[in-house]
């Protein structure tokens, strides 16, 4: 679907090197990398709206790297929605309609705007719309001229924690149904599980790593890539669905969740966060529903916080502050209790296909 | 604490009372010394209505051709980074900088018999001494830094993203420009206008080396200054300020916001 070859760019202060990808049709692929690797750069580049140096970019088979970019059928959708300010709703979404001839135009923008709610906006400025409102005015107005791309500029970064794992399913949802690849940048490692089946690490211009999400989490080729995926606690499972309470078990733990919102004896990846985890001599008595007895095998000291690695089946990590560490007087060796509550384990959707 | 943050608030409140007292003061002098008599008089003359629309039309289409020639040229300064843009920027502000009567001195040593430019005028049939399109030569000159700037920045503000999704939704260059960007731009467009005229219609120094007749109103007041004195000026004066005031305000109403657009 997307081919680039060799692709170099280079502009003052950014540049590209040697970038070579290859995403197949209908697939989710994600950038990833750390604010200025030239994530966005190399977006607007497949877009056509920066000048390349070398290398060849190919769509659907087609040379395009010297076609201007509305010739390319490509979407975009930018962190900050780019809606045009003096249009409507219903103006804005019917945009790309002014130059693209598009079959049964109509159907597919009824289609749209039921899809992603906007009926009852379409008379609006886009001053008066909500974050989320705006991204969906920005996806159903990429989305209408049925592009073979749809570029996504860190669509989840805006938005805060609790709203953006409902937008990241919104978005997983509707990159099925509408049948069009989608290339999304992220410097966030959890939007690339929850969403991606193959991803690249790019860092100052260059790819580090291109493949499936778990090879490149199980396997980082660089010490660049191993850092930055280094997300702590990250465990894989099936879903089991029992009575009134919903497990996780990975084959050496299980693990209860609160909700997880995908089908009995899934395989999913699931992260518990280090500050979620409570450090405990004894045994807590509240409503957490996962506790474990383990023995502290890595302390890792980061100053007015503390890196507590324990052996619970897995390997799992818990953080606790300074004060607590000396109050508990803690040393390797030692048992202690690593309690967490069953909304702690967040679930990152199936989207491996594990 | 509380007495210092009174001393501050106090400076910058005199500080303002000054500047506007400064400006409103000879302006009010000037409104309120002729009678009632003399200002029918001089709306009435021939001669002063004349010059006073002489000014409105040069002014006027020397910001009309600022907004032909300077609209693109303000785009490029505002979209793309070159070689020598800061060079470029310079010259466009150097207008606004030499003094005025240097300025007409500038354009006469060009548009002259003496050099090849005014030769080849002269053989066109285009006078420029002492006529209107001198006068538009000179407005122009004198307005245009005045239009690009304002409308640079006005391109400046509106977020090159808002072209790309354009273009990627498939309009062109030229359809985005008439589409997305000069609707968002058209209010910093009227602005530039109304610098562009202002300062042309207030324009003296550069217009009276190039064309002493036919009078405009600036070159009209001060003959009249020279020879009759501050009474016989002071109408002529009151009317140029009036149109001009009511043109300026015609064009900021137009182009301020509306609370729809936010």
């Amino acid at each position: 679907m997307i081919r680039i070859e060799d692709l170099c760019v280079d502009l003052p202060g950014f540049c590209l090197k040697d970038i070579n990808l290859s995403i197949e049709r209908g697939e989710f692929f994600v950038l990833l990398g750390p604010t200025g690797a030239g994530k966005t750069l190399l977006l607007e580049t497949i877009a056509g709206l920066i000048p390349t140096k070398r290398g060849k970019i190919y769509i659907k088979g087609v040379d395009v790297t010297n076609l201007p970019p509305e010739r390319r059928s490509i979407g975009i959708v930018y962190q900050d929605y780019a809606l045009f300010p003096h249009l409507t709703v219903l103006e804005n979404v019917k945009y790309g309609l002014h130059f693209y001839k598009i079959d049964k135009a109509k159907e597919r923008l009824n289609q749209l705007l039921d899809r992603l709610r906007l009926r009852p906006l379409i008379k609006r400025l886009p001053v008066n719309l909500s974050g989320g409102e705006k991204q969906r005015v920005a996806l159903a107005r990429a989305l209408i001229v049925n592009p073979s791309v749809l570029l996504l500029d860190e669509p989840l970064s805006a938005l805060d924690p609790n709203f953006k794992e409902d937008v990241g399913r919104e978005l997983k949802k509707l990159h099925q149904e509408m049948n069009v690849t989608f290339l999304m940048v992220t410097h966030d490692f959890t939007d690339v599980l929850s969403l991606a089946t193959r991803c690249a690490v790019i860092n100052q211009g260059k790819i580090e790593q291109v493949g499936e999400v778990v090879e490149i989490f199980q396997r980082p080729r660089s010490s660049f890539v191993a850092n930055f995926v280094g997300a702590r606690n990250i465990f894989c499972g099936r879903l089991i669905n029992e009575d009134t309470h919903i497990w996780i078990d990975t084959g050496k733990i299980k693990v209860e969740v609160a909700d997880a919102q995908i089908k009995n004896k899934e395989k999913i990846y699931f992260i518990i966060r280090p500050e979620d985890i409570i450090v405990s001599k004894k045994p807590l008595h509240s409503s957490a529903r996962n506790c474990y007895l383990c023995k502290i095998i890595k302390i890792i000291n980061r100053g007015a916080v503390i890196y507590l690695t324990a052996d619970i089946g897995e390997r799992i990590t818990a953080l606790i502050t300074k004060a607590s560490f000396e109050e508990m007087n803690i040393k390797k060796g030692d048992s202690v209790y690593f309690t967490f509550k069953a909304s702690a384990v967040h679930s990152m959707g199936s989207g491996l296909n594990i | 604490m509380i007495e210092k943050r009174k001393v501050f608030l106090g400076v910058t409140i005199i500080s303002g009372i000054l500047v506007i007292g400064f400006i409103l003061l000879p302006l009010i002098n000037m409104f309120t010394s002729p009678s009632w008599e003399n200002l029918k008089m001089a709306i009435k003359d021939t001669e002063v209505l004349k010059s006073i629309w002489l000014s409105i039309y040069t002014a006027g289409i020397a910001s009309i051709i600022s907004f032909l020639v300077g609209t693109p040229f303000a785009y490029l300064l505002a979209r793309r980074n070159f070689f020598g843009k800061n060079f470029i920027e310079s010259v466009v502000d150097i207008p606004m900088v030499i003094p005025h009567p240097v300025v007409g001195i500038a354009i006469l040593s060009v548009v002259g018999r003496n050099y090849w430019f005014g030769q080849i005028l002269s053989k066109i049939g285009i006078r420029i001494m002492g006529s209107v399109p001198g006068i538009i030569v000179v407005l122009t000159f004198v307005g245009i830094p005045f239009y690009i700037n304002t409308v640079k920045d006005g391109f400046e503000s509106i977020s090159s993203r808002l072209e790309n999704v354009s273009r990627s939704l498939g309009a062109s260059i030229f359809s985005t420009f008439f589409r997305i960007t000069f609707p968002l731009a058209w209010r910093s467009i009227l602005v530039g206008i109304i610098m562009c005229s202002a300062r042309a219609i207030s324009e003296f120094g550069a217009v009276v080396v190039i064309a002493y007749h036919p009078m405009t109103a600036p070159v009209m007041i001060y003959e009249r200054f020279e020879a009759y004195g501050l009474a016989y000026s002071q109408p002529v004066a009151v009317w140029l300020t009036l149109v001009c005031l009511i043109l300026f305000l015609f064009l900021r109403i137009l182009s301020a916001p509306r609370e729809k657009e936010g």
